[in-house]
């Protein structure tokens, strides 16, 4: 449902500064957002100023010396810092991005981060990401197919067969695009939402799978697909340079060819 | 409070099996109103400076009264269409919804055919 408003125990407060230690010279401003649901406090958006010449490049060495040196409460998901396991996405300067592949250099004024739009808050920048995950099983993702493989041997596909997947397996569900799309805001319960509708795809265009009509049967729905408005924030904000806009229109010609 | 799991909430009611007729047709009107519509604005702005009998000799030709007549047509179905997806997107309540979406078809059904009988009464009768 379209909401205009936070509710009132989710307005932004103003928090604390850290100021930059004394001699720094080149000094970055972090402003994040904080929020313990224990504490029953608002959120509020704390400042942290950092001396880019003790700092890695990226927003995510900035968080973790943040994190190691001034304060270790701030809560945040990071593993591979290279862009591949897709935990650290988070809003960065307006735009869902990895905080691992955005480069601080690249933010003019201040740094403004805030966790993935329109998602419950578990703690600062960590969101509740089990609707995804589970719109994720929801549309079966993994190879259905009734001919048996070859025995002892791989199911085959021509070099184009494979082509036709690349733009759609570099996806690593990290949920910049889902969280980036106005109409998964509004109805997130019922519309798979960008990264979902690319996975989708994703077995669909896989020349091995045998279930592609059992596929867009079960997305032949005005929510599950129809909710995409060609909006575009998902292909403007995926980190990985992927095009979901383009895997859910592929899926709507698929809907129509087999009319 | 909902204590069903996240993938119960995913699945739902499951697929309503339509959706595809709905886009294709929003798609198709879409597409023949175009046309249409400049028509339209094209007639508007030669006809702006003639007089009542003038039009009638206008609209009483069947290729402008059939051209007025599917705009029409066309246009309240292509609005109800879209109104249809503004509604399901934005009404929270499902009471509100299903209200919204009888309360826009029963309007495009009545003013679309208000419409197509003042067209052919003002061709035809005058």
């Amino acid at each position: 449902m379209v909401e205009f408003a936070l509710p009132a125990n989710s307005r932004v407060e103003s928090g604390k500064t850290h100021k930059a230690p004394a001699g720094a010279k080149r000094v970055k401003a972090f402003q994040i957002y904080r929020y313990d649901p224990d504490s029953g406090a608002n959120p509020r958006v704390d400042t942290y100023e950092i001396d880019l010449d003790k700092c890695g490049p990226m927003v995510l060495d900035a968080l973790l010396k943040i994190k190691n040196e001034i304060d270790s409460t701030l809560t945040f998901r990071r593993s591979c810092r290279e862009g591949i396991c897709g935990s650290c996405s988070m809003n960065i300067d307006g735009t869902n991005t990895l905080s691992c592949l955005k480069p601080i250099e690249d933010i003019k004024g201040d740094v403004k981060i805030y966790p993935l739009p329109h998602m419950p808050v578990v703690k600062d920048l960590v969101t509740d990401l089990s609707m995804p995950y589970a719109q994720y099983e929801s549309i079966k993702p993994w190879m259905q197919a009734d001919t048996p493989p070859p025995p002892n041997a791989e199911r085959l596909q021509s070099p184009e067969e494979r082509a036709e997947l690349d733009g759609l397996w570099e996806c690593i569900l990290c949920f910049c695009c889902q969280t980036s799309c106005p109409s998964y805001w509004w109805n997130g319960d019922r519309y798979l939402g960008p990264s979902i509708l690319l996975q989708a795809r994703r077995w669909l265009a896989d020349s091995r799978d045998e279930a592609a009509g059992e596929r867009l049967d079960a997305l032949d729905d005005p929510f599950k697909l129809y909710r995409c408005h060609t909006i575009m924030n998902c292909t403007n904000t995926c980190p990985k340079g992927l095009n979901p806009g383009r895997a859910i229109s592929e899926i709507k010609r698929d809907m129509m060819l087999r009319r | 409070m909902s204590m069903r799991s996240a993938l119960g909430r995913a699945r739902g009611l499951g697929s309503a099996k339509e959706g595809v007729g709905h886009w294709w047709a929003q798609r198709l009107t879409g597409l023949a109103l175009a046309p249409l519509a400049l028509w339209l604005v094209a007639s508007v702005i030669r006809l702006s400076r003639t007089d009542y009998d003038g039009l009638h000799l206008w609209m009483s030709r069947p290729g402008n009264t059939a051209l007025l007549i599917l705009l029409v047509v066309v246009g309240f179905h292509h609005a109800q269409l879209g109104l249809q997806v503004v509604i399901e997107d934005y009404a929270g309540k499902e009471s509100v919804k299903f209200a919204g979406l009888i309360i826009v078809k029963f309007l495009a059904l009545l003013l679309g055919t208000f419409s197509v009988v003042s067209i052919v009464k003002f061709a035809f009768g005058g």
